[in-house]
């Protein structure tokens, strides 16, 4: 899958569970693409304050739902599903009425209060979270 | 582990008696009566309340009445956690029944998933079960199933029927001879104390030097607050609760992960402060 046009782009930060703040990017908090696996690995960050370091993200489209030039984001730990797929469909600029779902390992859907933190500590690997987006159902 | 199974029928036939009543602000033609049920733990709000919500519709009229939605001194009740989990982590220390205010207006969006049918429950608890699978097996006993046995899985919990469940679910059970337990074990811990949903981390049944990790071992790992020492009265500062009981630290968690799961597959486990009397 060709993935040239990675780039980390940092989500404004928002506390909102929901993610409302997340209306748009800021292209000036652009970082280069430095791999953070080091920095983050599970088992190696002390549990204080862990919430505060950002995770990244890999997000991939299925089937014919549109793609996302940037692909890879750094988003904050506690961010949730629901926040991510906010982002999403702001992002590719769906209407409010239409589905999104995200999936992990391409098999399960966590439910929307999860937080992306908790799913990298689990299904992470290679210092990053790859997630599946889609607008219809795209595993059982 | 035979000898064991009477462990999954007291899981899965527990019962929490409840009361419900009509919050005081909904809009009714006539008055309310408080309505009594015996709620299945391991089972979701939403999917054993039909009764309830036809019982106060009774006596509202159409045009009052949206989503239904549930809440305990005034916590919304999360429909997407088990039934038993919700209860040990608010309410275990009140009073029985357990008195639970209905809702049909104002629904809080911010604390709570809407729940328009039971095909979203279904999704919502095939979707933990995978997780759990991906965790014990890399997914692959799940994987390996047909959809009739995704189904059966489902159908048995929708209709409480143990054995239906659990012909299909020991399979989820199962680990390879020569391991000891499962790839990680799929558990959640929640406390009340903190606004994070829950921890959820990858901890193995089995230590590196061949020894069965266990409750406690988990709980100094990943919560070591829940069992921090104890204070200078001696007495402990919270309770680990499963299935409303306190199982002991030393208990193996790979024992626990195979019969105190929920039917979801993860070992739902609150922290609770220790109650004062």
């Amino acid at each position: 899958m060709a993935e040239e046009q990675e780039s980390v782009l940092q989500l404004p930060s928002s506390t909102a569970p929901g993610g409302e703040g997340l209306t748009e990017i800021s292209p000036e908090t652009t970082t280069p693409d430095t791999p953070s696996s080091a920095a983050v690995s599970p088992g190696t960050e002390e549990p204080a304050g862990d919430t505060k370091k950002k995770i990244d993200i890999l997000l991939k489209a299925v089937g014919d739902t549109p793609i996302m030039k940037t692909k890879k984001w750094a988003v904050e730990r506690t961010r949730t599903i629901q926040g991510l797929i906010d982002f999403i469909k702001k992002f590719l600029k769906l209407v409010a009425s239409e589905q999104l779902f995200i999936y992990v390992n391409q098999s399960f859907a966590p439910s929307p209060d999860q937080e992306v933190g908790t799913l990298y500590e689990c299904f992470g690997s290679d210092g990053k979270l790859v997630l599946h987006y889609c607008k219809s159902q795209a595993w059982g | 582990m035979t000898d064991d199974k009477d462990v999954l029928r007291d899981v899965w036939f527990g019962r929490i008696p409840t009361c419900f009543t009509l919050y005081q602000d909904e809009i009714t033609e006539r008055e309310a009566e408080p309505y009594y049920l015996l709620l299945p733990r391991v089972s979701y709000l939403t999917l054993v309340t039909d009764k309830v919500k036809k019982h106060f519709q009774k006596v509202m009229r159409q045009e009052d009445v949206s989503e239904i939605w549930f809440e305990y001194e005034g916590t919304p009740l999360k429909w997407h956690y088990p039934i038993g989990l919700l209860f040990d982590l608010l309410a275990s220390s009140s009073p029985l029944p357990w008195n639970i205010t209905v809702h049909f207006k104002s629904f809080p969006e911010k604390d709570l998933l809407h729940c328009p049918s039971k095909d979203v429950i279904e999704a919502h608890f095939m979707s933990c079960m995978k997780e759990a699978d991906a965790l014990k097996h890399k997914s692959q006993v799940i994987n390996e199933m047909q959809k009739k046995d995704h189904k059966q899985l489902w159908m048995g919990l929708q209709n409480d029927r143990f054995d239906q469940f659990w012909a299909i679910n020991r399979k989820l059970m199962e680990y390879p001879a020569e391991e000891n337990g499962f790839r990680y074990i799929p558990f959640r811990i929640y406390q009340t104390t903190t606004e994070r949903p829950f921890i959820q981390k990858l901890f193995r049944p089995v230590a590196a030097d061949g020894q069965l990790h266990t409750l406690g071992d988990l709980l100094r790992e990943v919560c070591p607050s829940a069992v921090a020492p104890e204070g200078i009265d001696g007495e402990k500062k919270n309770q680990v609760m499963i299935h409303g009981i306190e199982p002991m630290l030393e208990t193996p968690l790979q024992w626990l992960s195979e019969h105190l799961s929920y039917p979801d597959n993860f070992l739902h486990i609150s922290i609770i402060p220790q109650p004062t009397d």
